[in-house]
């Protein structure tokens, strides 16, 4: 315990820098990838996407991130056989904060499709392993992670090929496309709001000491989404169309319409993103506080401090408009293919697999999923050209990433158990 | 190497637009076919060369947008169409612009008479022909929307009409190019054997730019079905 009292402060100080250097790190890459789509499409701009990210991404991680944050802290490591040695544990997250950090500074060097979650995942595992034991890592949970990681992309795969396939059906092949368009679209966007809420809204508000029923959450979604749906058709109610127009302007009319209703698929992709995301950033970072915090309690059975949630939160904000934007752009001219029909169903099914990943804990990659998102509606005859050279790229990193994050976190356990022991 | 996001990497250049770009450019050499046989008509040798200088200028950019498809068009690119069937477009539209070329190579190296009666016959032949390739285009620049519906419901109707019509002017240009065929062997007796057999070669070259025309829309034909 002495070692926390003298150098208490000096391991906060470092593992809020290391913490919020992941999150401006997640806010420049990461969520650049997210929003992509959108600025590709021509919804969004890059300096309203900048908004807009800013905005969903800070409330996903504040209203939705805690499930997941909750995980990383505590759902990888056991740490009941080191409980006389808090320190330990302090190091560690410290170390796996830099181990990940080391790490995706030289994969996006490379540009290599490495993964934040994957990263930090990797870290804490390797540092369990050296630092408490091979019994100290909940294998359990680390197999119902590693399976979400294969899983989820597929599930946002399917997601978005069915939605493709639906909006083909009911608007694109229908008899006066542009009609079926301005009838259908708040439906979908009311899906869009009603999903998000619902996962979100039920029991996923408890540390904002929000508790509601069952019913209560239902009509609360139901109600955002009618909202939101309401909020869509008075954008869509905007374009209009020559009768008489023939079928190639009754198309462009279709994606017209689909543009603002991007604006909303884009909102809940930065809130999925927000709620699974911080918590690479700022699980190891709570972990850390609460240890200090408590003097040295290993049981962990503090909540985690809202501060926390808020500046992870505003440094993945930072990240964005500091640098995420030239990434932004860049994405923006290379995906102008994803007209608004494609890029709304990709955003969608991807959105919704990560806030439903968030709310069960799962940390996954938002990036990937957008992957498996984007072949889904490839799948569906959708997308001119998809390199699968990216997705062998994915799988690879998947390989490499675990045990680099784990060698790398636990040379930096060590280094640092050197230098204050 | 500098950091590329994923997201944007995952999208090949789509080979549309350059299938696109490839039969315009295509379409620029056919469309001087029945300028040249009007400049040989006229006996206007300069005004032959200038076509076959603007056929061989255009068939040159066809080939770069062809070579830069082919070099982007890897294995692992995943796309609504089989890769198969779009390199067979290609090449399709690529013959047409070589027949092009070939019609403007003889008639600037050798001198030809257009025979008493054949002017009008013969630029009706090539005009016509033109018009099939006109359709082909027409029909290539409809890939894009296409490809938004999945190629299927009512633009696949239209984009099926628009290719009946293209068959029929199709087999309207056989019936011409026949014709022609038929004077030429009336007249062969008072003509050079040579002329006699480099103009039935010239008549199967214009007939060739409305058959690879149609062999594009029959590939079209094949990936919609499918």
């Amino acid at each position: 315990m002495d070692l926390i009292a003298t150098h208490g402060t000096i391991l906060m100080v470092l593992a809020i820098a290391f913490g919020a250097y992941m999150c401006w790190g997640i806010g420049a890459n990461d969520l650049a990838n997210a929003m992509g789509t959108s600025v590709g499409s021509g919804a969004l701009s890059v300096k309203n996407a900048i908004i807009v990210a800013g905005i969903f991404e800070f409330t996903g991680a504040f209203l939705a991130g805690g499930n997941v944050t909750k995980t990383i802290r505590k759902g990888i490591v056991d740490p009941s056989p080191i409980a006389g040695h808090p320190e330990i544990l302090i190091f560690g997250m410290i170390a796996a904060m830099l181990a990940a950090a080391v790490w995706l500074m030289i994969a996006s060097r490379r540009g290599w499709p490495v993964s934040t979650t994957h990263s930090i995942v990797g870290a804490i595992v390797g540092f369990a392993l050296v630092g408490i034991g091979v019994d100290a890592v909940k294998w359990g949970k680390i197999g119902a992670i590693a399976a979400s990681w294969v899983l989820s992309p597929l599930i946002g795969g399917l997601f978005a090929l069915l939605l493709m396939l639906s909006v083909r059906r009911f608007i694109l092949n229908s008899d006066a496309p542009f009609k079926s368009a301005r009838r259908y679209s708040p439906i979908y966007v009311f899906l869009v709001g009603f999903i998000i809420a619902l996962v979100t809204i039920f029991k996923g508000l408890k540390h904002l000491q929000i508790d509601l029923s069952a019913g209560m959450s239902f009509l609360a979604s139901a109600l955002f989404g009618l909202l939101v749906a309401g909020l869509s058709w008075r954008m869509v109610r905007r374009v209009t169309l020559d009768s008489g127009a023939d079928i190639d302007a009754e198309f462009a009319a279709v994606e017209k319409i689909f543009a603002p209703m991007m604006v909303f698929t884009a909102c809940s992709m930065a809130f999925a993103h927000g709620s699974n995301d911080v918590a690479n950033g700022i699980g190891p970072l709570a972990a850390v506080v609460s240890l200090v915090q408590s003097g040295g309690e290993v049981a962990q059975k503090s909540a985690l401090p809202l501060w926390i949630l808020l500046m992870g939160g505003a440094m993945i904000v930072i990240g964005l408009a500091t640098f995420g934007y030239k990434v932004m752009a860049t994405i923006g001219t290379k995906i102008t293919e994803l007209t608004p029909t494609r890029g709304f169903c990709a955003e969608l099914a991807a959105a919704t697999t990560v806030v439903l990943a968030s709310r069960t804990g799962l940390p996954v990659s938002t990036t990937h999923i957008l992957v498996g998102a984007v072949i889904g509606v490839g799948m569906a005859r959708g997308v001119g050209a998809i390199d699968l050279r990216v997705v062998g790229g994915i799988v690879l990193s998947w390989i490499v990433t675990l045990p680099v994050g784990g060698v790398l976190a636990a040379l930096f356990y060590f280094t640092l158990k050197g230098i204050f022991m | 190497m500098a950091k590329k996001p994923v997201i944007a990497a995952l999208f090949g250049r789509s080979p549309f637009k350059a299938l696109q770009e490839h039969m315009r450019e295509v379409i620029v050499c056919a469309r001087e076919v029945p300028t040249l046989f009007e400049a040989l008509c006229a006996h206007d040798k300069d005004a032959v060369i200038a076509a076959k200088d603007r056929i061989f200028e255009s068939e040159n950019r066809a080939d770069e947008v062809k070579n830069q498809l082919r070099l982007h068009l890897p294995k692992s690119l995943f796309m609504p169409i089989d890769r198969r069937d779009l390199l067979n477009v290609l090449q399709m539209q690529d013959s047409i612009a070589d027949t092009a070329q070939d019609i403007a190579g003889l008639l600037v190296e050798r001198d030809f008479e257009v025979p008493e009666g054949f002017q009008e016959p013969l630029l009706t032949l090539c005009r016509r022909c033109v018009d099939v390739c006109e359709l082909a285009l027409k029909i290539i620049e409809e890939l894009d929307e296409l490809l938004a519906l999945g190629f299927r419901g009512k633009l696949v109707d239209k984009v099926e009409i628009m290719l009946d019509e293209l068959s029929a002017v199709e087999t309207e240009t056989d019936d011409l190019g026949l014709e022609l065929t038929r004077r030429l062997f009336a007249a062969e007796d008072g003509m050079k054997p040579v002329s006699v057999m480099l103009w039935y070669r010239l008549f199967e070259w214009i007939g060739d730019l409305a058959d690879y025309a149609e062999k594009v829309g029959n590939q079209l034909r094949l990936i919609i079905a499918r």
